[in-house]
């Protein structure tokens, strides 16, 4: 294709491609969003319909590692807007450090993510065959990281929802099939956005990026702040159903 | 090239500091409120919090408010397309009522029949 420096030979100045790029990629986050938005609008209903195995199902999820979760990616997201304003200022060794930061906040948030699978594995929480939300308060000895305090308050929790919903087991299989889709879906688009970060990385350390040539950077940014705003709806959504009692 | 300068908006490192910090305060608000008992309030207290958070992600982070305006079109677009899927899907389960005239929602009929199985 024919280009002069970083202008691609179909347009007529650098603004105009930028322009273009960030209007294509905008067009693409909207089908995101219908797509995200379809998810939670199932999650609502169902949350409204089965509302008591919900908050139970919540309840059971880990606040801590949720919360820190939350704080990692919304730190990287700064550093991925601190990549993009690096690029457009061409301070090239910036370029690389921010976007190695991006990476490793991604990694920790994964690290985290695993935590919390493991423990939900290990709960009997993940939806099938084994799924039963009574397994810790019924096996206390099988479920030793919840400690005396919590495990009474769960198990307190657990009778008033049963009494309320008989087939609790069955709607907290539905939260927890909605929990294990949603963060597995925006964890995938995590992977993805990891690898797109590690091909960044790849070329900033070539020196490619400048204020003149930045759109990979500035693209990719939007994508991995779009996943960022997946998060910041999730977080409340499946972390914080019913935490006040 | 001299007269098609570059014109793009540069965002300082200040304003994206802000903006994190303003976002990690949310965030702790957020969980604050969330142990607070505001009856059927709480959820909408916890997605007013994260929806100021989008928009300040959307607006500085990436640069919207910075975009053209067909950019800016097409992102309004998309948050009205996302709105009537939400409004229509469920102000149509607010009003149901199925041929039995039994109103949505159906935790009370599922939950009798399973008595009566049982």
């Amino acid at each position: 294709m024919h280009r002069t420096g970083a202008l691609y030979g179909q347009f007529k100045t650098l603004e105009q491609q930028k322009d273009t790029a960030t209007l294509g990629m905008w067009i693409f986050l909207v089908t995101e969003v219908m797509f995200f938005g379809g998810i939670m609008l199932a999650y609502t209903i169902n949350r409204h319909t089965y509302f008591h195995a919900f908050a139970m199902g919540s309840n059971t999820l880990s606040l801590g590692l949720g919360g820190f979760n939350t704080v990692v990616l919304l730190a990287s997201s700064f550093t991925m807007a601190m990549a993009v304003w690096a690029s457009q200022t061409s301070r090239k060794q910036l370029i690389t450090l921010f976007l190695g930061l991006t990476i490793l906040l991604g990694f920790v948030f994964f690290g985290v993510k695993y935590v919390e699978y493991a423990q939900k594995f290990h709960h009997h929480l993940v939806p099938g065959k084994n799924f039963d939300i009574f397994y810790c308060v019924n096996n206390p000895s099988k479920c030793e990281d919840i400690d005396a305090a919590d495990m009474a308050k769960e198990r307190e929790e657990l009778e008033v929802a049963a009494k309320a919903d008989p087939d609790l087991n069955a709607h907290a299989q539905l939260y927890y099939s909605a929990y294990f889709g949603m963060t597995g879906l925006h964890a995938l688009h995590m992977v993805i956005g990891a690898g797109l970060l590690f091909w960044l990385l790849k070329e900033s350390v070539a020196g490619k990026f400048n204020a003149e040539w930045n759109n990979p950077v500035d693209i990719v940014g939007l994508y991995w702040h779009f996943v960022d705003i997946v998060w910041i709806y999730l977080f409340p959504l499946l972390y914080l159903i019913d935490r006040h009692k | 090239m001299s007269e098609h300068e570059h014109t793009e908006h540069i965002v300082s490192p200040g304003t994206y500091l802000a903006i994190i910090l303003t976002l990690l305060a949310l965030t702790g608000i957020t969980v604050f409120a969330a142990f607070v008992d505001l009856g059927r309030f709480n959820i909408v207290v916890a997605l007013l919090i994260a929806t100021v958070k989008a928009t300040l992600v959307v607006l500085i982070f990436m640069h919207a408010k910075y975009a053209p305006e067909r950019t800016k079109l097409v992102i309004i677009a998309g948050v009205f397309w996302l709105a009537l899927l939400l409004f229509m899907t469920l102000s149509d389960y607010a009003s149901r009522v199925d041929y039995r005239g039994v109103r949505y929602p159906m935790t009370q009929i599922i939950s009798q029949a399973t008595l009566r199985r049982g």
